[in-house]
């Protein structure tokens, strides 16, 4: 067995870099971030505003480009505001648990091939571990700290339900996110970011591996609590979820974690799915596409385009309910996850063993997959269609106060007719003379 | 910085940018805001009115079994990731490949389980 050989401690060509120049990566990531999350909020503004046929800010700077950073300032002016209520070491400390492991995630993902920095030959990438996208998972899963934390020590009502809602959430869609990847890992035989990327020369795993990819981009969505997934701020429910008791820096240090965090799934679904640095096809017929710095363009161009979707989907889609939530995750993604992974991994080890290309077939199973998981949602569609047409249950009688509180007439029951003395029933004139 | 360690040192160095941002971030906060303590300010906000009760509420047990769906997976996930790195290498092939469908039949069972016994409709 030379299990030993392929599961080497370190990846190869890392960990060479001299101290100021994995000081200078280490602070490149945190101003990428920040400047990526000032713009993104700005992007979002600026483009929900188009589609609802508004203008959006535009007066900070030009284009309005200095907007979010005024109010990142503004924010950090504020009164700091501790609830009485709360349970205070652990209500500061949940917003630095969700802030710094967002960043964290960062490290191991690759901008670009080795280039030369002040006469150093060196990877745009900060470090590689051999586990570099279970690392990922882990961080990710401490970020779920912070806003549990921030729910329970809250000491309120709503912040605790939006957490505990949001924890429910994203440790079911890690789930799926989770068995997205082994296809990935089957395909590059490896969990380094930079094997991925360098694995997938030929064929992006978009193409080859589409369920996979669909999953993933789906489940992307719940673990960055975004619309439609924002379940955990549902403002009609929960008032603002987890952060509804945090002022400030606080909560502008959640607000950052947000999008750190959309930035850096993107970056992931860019790694892992979309061939990372790799050039785009008709460049890279172009020689020198894949070399130098050019890589970090067609990088941050398909992590923008990620950030675009996420932006596209909060103007366009409506929230879902909880429960359709939650089958989604529990009843649709993760038993297909697991049945394209077997999938996979049949062709894999057919491919194998008995030498046959097995890339036609799984792109072939792969539209399947999706035209099955398209079925499964016309289905549904017509089942409720099916419910809906049955005739809706005649109760004779409307009783105002069922249950305790007032209750609109149900569908077949008759609002008996109001008789106010001097008016009319149903006339407006009887509102006039209210206080 | 390089060996086995060297990698993971790496992440601890971003670590510590990071601990530095939020302390500087903090510090900056701390001598910039206004404080001007008093009122109702730290209250519990309940939209205005009166806060009623603890804030501490029970919450429902569906919760509870969801997380415990989530660990028997996430273990799952943690096998899966290494048998996927080695599954190509020779040596492994369909052997490996029938094992792993058998751990997987396993946990697949134990969900269609759950999702019988209704553990997955949420009311």
């Amino acid at each position: 067995m030379n299990a030993v050989l392929l599961a080497s401690p370190e990846v190869r060509g890392f960990g060479a870099d001299p101290w100021w120049l994995v000081l200078g990566k280490a602070v490149v990531i945190f101003v990428f971030l920040v400047l990526m999350t000032l713009f993104t909020i700005l992007a979002e503004r600026r483009v929900v505003a188009r589609m609802q046929h508004r203008i959006g800010p535009n007066r900070v700077g030009p284009f309005g480009l200095l907007q979010s950073l005024a109010d990142g300032i503004k924010l950090a002016l504020k009164e700091d505001i501790i609830p009485k209520a709360a349970h205070k070491a652990v209500f500061v400390l949940a917003p630095i648990l969700s802030t710094a492991p967002a960043f964290m995630a960062f490290a191991v993902i690759p901008f670009g091939p080795e280039v030369s920095v002040f006469g150093e030959r060196t990877h745009l990438q900060l470090t590689d571990l051999p586990v570099a996208v279970l690392y990922i998972l882990a961080v990710a899963s401490v970020g779920i700290y912070g806003i549990v934390l921030a729910g329970w020590s809250s000491g309120s009502t709503y912040p605790l339900l939006g957490s505990l809602r949001s924890t429910a959430q994203l440790i079911s869609y890690e789930v799926a996110m989770g068995l997205s990847f082994v296809g990935v890992f089957l395909y590059a035989g490896s969990m380094s970011t930079s094997e991925i990327v360098a694995a997938q020369g030929d064929y992006w795993y978009a193409v080859l591996l589409f369920p996979s990819f669909a999953i993933y981009v789906i489940s992307m969505v719940g673990e960055t609590n975004r619309a439609p997934f924002d379940l955990a701020e549902a403002e009609g429910e929960l008032v603002g979820g987890f952060h509804t008791e945090y002022s400030s820096l606080k909560f502008a240090l959640f607000f950052l974690a947000e999008y750190v965090n959309m930035v850096t799934v993107s970056a992931l679904a860019t790694t892992l799915f979309l061939g990372g640095w790799r050039a785009p096809w008709p460049l890279s017929l172009w020689e020198g596409a894949n070399q130098d710095w050019w890589p970090v363009l067609w990088f941050t161009a398909k992590v923008l385009l990620f950030l675009f979707v996420f932006i596209w989907l909060r103007g366009t889609l409506p929230r879902l309910r909880y429960d359709q939530f939650m089958k989604l995750g529990w009843k649709v993604l993760i038993p297909v996850a697991i049945g394209w992974l077997l999938m996979v991994a049949t062709v894999r080890a057919l491919n194998t063993e008995y030498d046959f290309d097995a890339r036609q077939v799984l792109i072939y199973g792969g539209i399947a997959a999706a035209v099955l998981i398209g079925l499964t949602f016309v289905w549904d569609f017509v089942a409720a269609r099916s419910r809906n047409a049955e005739p809706p249950e005649v109760t004779a009688e409307w009783d105002p106060m069922a249950g305790g509180h007032p209750v609109p007439p149900l569908p077949g029951q008759q609002r008996p007719q109001l008789t106010v003395a001097g008016t009319t029933a149903g006339s407006t004139t009887q509102t006039e003379d209210h206080p | 910085m390089d060996g086995f360690y060297g990698g993971y040192a790496l992440v601890g160095l971003v670590l510590l940018v990071g601990v530095a941002f939020v302390t500087v971030a903090f510090t900056a906060n701390r001598l910039l805001r206004v404080t001007v303590p008093g009122g109702d300010k730290a209250l519990t906000y309940e939209c205005g009115v009166d806060p009623v009760g603890e804030g501490w509420a029970q919450s429902h047990v569906r919760y509870y079994v969801f997380t415990y769906l989530y660990v028997i997976f996430a273990v799952d996930a943690i096998y899966l990731f290494p048998w996927a790195t080695v599954f190509a290498a020779p040596g492994f092939g369909m052997t490996t490949l029938v094992e792993m469908f058998v751990f997987i039949g396993f946990l697949a069972v134990g969900l269609l389980y759950a999702w019988r016994k209704g553990v997955l409709t949420w009311q």
